[in-house]
């Protein structure tokens, strides 16, 4: 495998994902407590942090698979306008500007969600032809190049059921990309997955790393989020606790609780 | 064994199956068609269309669908008879028989414990696929009928069979309102003739048939699409 260097991403790139102080609150817990994030073209943002850090929360936001508290969300350029709703979160004005953002996010679950009752090959075209409207010739040209590239081209009438984990992790990788989405956003991608599959599914994600995707990660793979990404952020209760290049981050943080979280990778 | 009455009433026991065939797959059809919606709302909200539908399908599974009928059918038949403009619309040849009433009152009845099958389907679909379909964009609408849905009617398919075959045997009530379906005519068949066992063992022959065939179609159905979970 070509090992390109990851941090190369250019200041000057067009920002992809920008949040800015992103509050959210489940009742009277608060989860995020103002993140703050630039993501550009071409970067690869590693977000990481223990459980209960706020780390899926905060991927979740992204997307508006949770609702805010507080905070502004921008993908391309474009503002996801908020209004106050009941239960303190804020609600989206116009849930079709919502549902168009959201198809340029390629959202990519921990526990796979692939459509049970589709195979394969309806769940990577379901999006592009159902919502995106591309031909559906198209769309299956695109979706068996996809499934090749992850490795999937012969299981593609199979259904979900019939594969296993690390398949169906790949099926759902295929799925989002299908969308040709400008973000990837990745929600724990191995952590529901046996140890002896959690390698195929890391490679896939390295290769959309070095094609140069933009991509959001939430990961509890150390070593991983280290030689990937080109950002790295390290939450703490809600809050950006250490945020810097990996080898920063990794290699000499400037919190002791950052220290202590990556000590053990090393 | 007297079997000489057959031949003669062949031909009408042949209508009849078609009046039966008819009876249950239009109630069952419109019926689960009205049990969509009636689960759907108890599971979305609004809260005040739950708690209407939660007490409909309470008022259908509560009480006997022959008393559900014969409401209608001698209930609400003779309040139409007593309209002149019911009279003498153009719906009248359909509203004065016991064909419309029989089904709308299988419809009704098929729509209350339909809904309450609905409703536990359409929990049992995986939060995490609805969120996945979400997350690609898809509307409200296109989540319940791309994957919501059919999702949870493949859940219930089994259930939605043995549902199937006790509305099939619910048909002969329509027999009570003058529908010559299956048992309809062997009811007659009995009048004439006087005999008991020989239409009775026909009868139950038919509908033992017509179950087997109902099993085999949900069988099939639900042998195209694998889900194991």
């Amino acid at each position: 495998m070509v090992s390109k260097s990851p941090a190369t991403t250019a200041a000057d790139q067009p920002e992809a994902v920008v949040v800015k102080d992103l509050h959210k609150n489940f009742g009277p817990l608060e989860v995020l407590k103002g993140v703050s994030m630039t993501a550009r073209v071409g970067d690869v943002v590693s977000i990481i942090g223990a459980s209960g850090s706020g780390k899926s929360t905060f991927l979740r936001c992204i997307n508006f698979l949770e609702m805010p508290t507080s905070g502004r969300i921008i993908v391309n350029g474009e503002e996801v306008r908020l209004k106050p709703g009941r239960n303190n979160d804020a609600v989206p004005v116009d849930m079709r500007q919502v549902e168009r953002i959201r198809t340029r996010l390629g959202m990519v679950f921990q526990s796979f969600n692939l459509w049970a009752h589709m195979t394969v090959l309806e769940n990577v075209i379901e999006a592009p032809v159902h919502v995106l409207k591309v031909p559906r010739k198209e769309a299956i040209e695109r979706a068996e190049g996809l499934l090749q590239k992850v490795g999937l081209y012969e299981k593609r009438d199979q259904y979900p059921a019939f594969l296993s984990g690390g398949q169906q992790q790949r099926a759902a990788i295929a799925r989002a990309l299908c969308i040709e989405p400008r973000v990837m956003l990745f929600d724990e991608p191995t952590s529901a997955l046996d140890p002896e599959l959690v390698g195929e599914v890391l490679k896939v994600i390295r290769s959309l790393a070095e094609e140069g995707r933009t991509m959001l990660l939430v990961t509890h793979e150390m070593k991983f989020a280290r030689d990937v990404s080109s950002h790295v952020i390290y939450l703490h209760k809600g809050m950006v606790e250490e945020e810097g290049a990996p080898a920063q981050v990794f290699g000499n943080p400037k919190s002791e609780r950052c220290k202590q979280f990556v000590s053990g990778i090393h | 064994m007297n079997w000489t009455w057959f031949p003669e009433y062949a031909p009408q026991l042949l209508q009849g199956l078609w009046l039966t065939v008819q009876l249950l797959v239009l109630s069952m059809v419109f019926g689960m068609i009205l049990a969509v919606p009636v689960g759907l709302v108890q599971v979305t909200g609004p809260k005040w269309l739950g708690a209407i539908s939660k007490g409909y399908c309470t008022l259908m599974r509560g009480t006997p669908l022959l008393v559900q009928l014969w409401l209608l059918y001698f209930g609400l038949g003779s309040v139409f008879a007593a309209y002149p403009e019911i009279r003498q619309s153009s719906l009248w040849p359909i509203l004065r028989e016991g064909y419309f009433y029989a089904i709308l009152a299988f419809t009704l009845n098929e729509a209350g414990y339909g809904g309450e099958i609905m409703r536990g389907a359409f929990l049992s679909v995986p939060k995490g696929e609805l969120e996945a379909a979400r997350a690609f964009g898809m509307s409200p609408w296109k989540v319940l009928v791309r994957v919501w849905l059919p999702r949870a009617v493949r859940n219930v398919l089994p259930t939605l069979a043995g549902e199937t075959v006790l509305m099939l045997k619910a048909t002969p009530l329509a027999a009570t309102v003058t529908v010559m379906d299956v048992f309809g005519v062997i009811l007659r068949v009995r009048q004439n003739t006087y005999l008991t066992y020989e239409p009775l063992i026909t009868a139950a022959i038919i509908y033992m048939v017509l179950t087997f065939i109902v099993t085999r179609a949900f069988g099939h159905i639900e042998r195209q699409v694998p889900i194991r979970r």
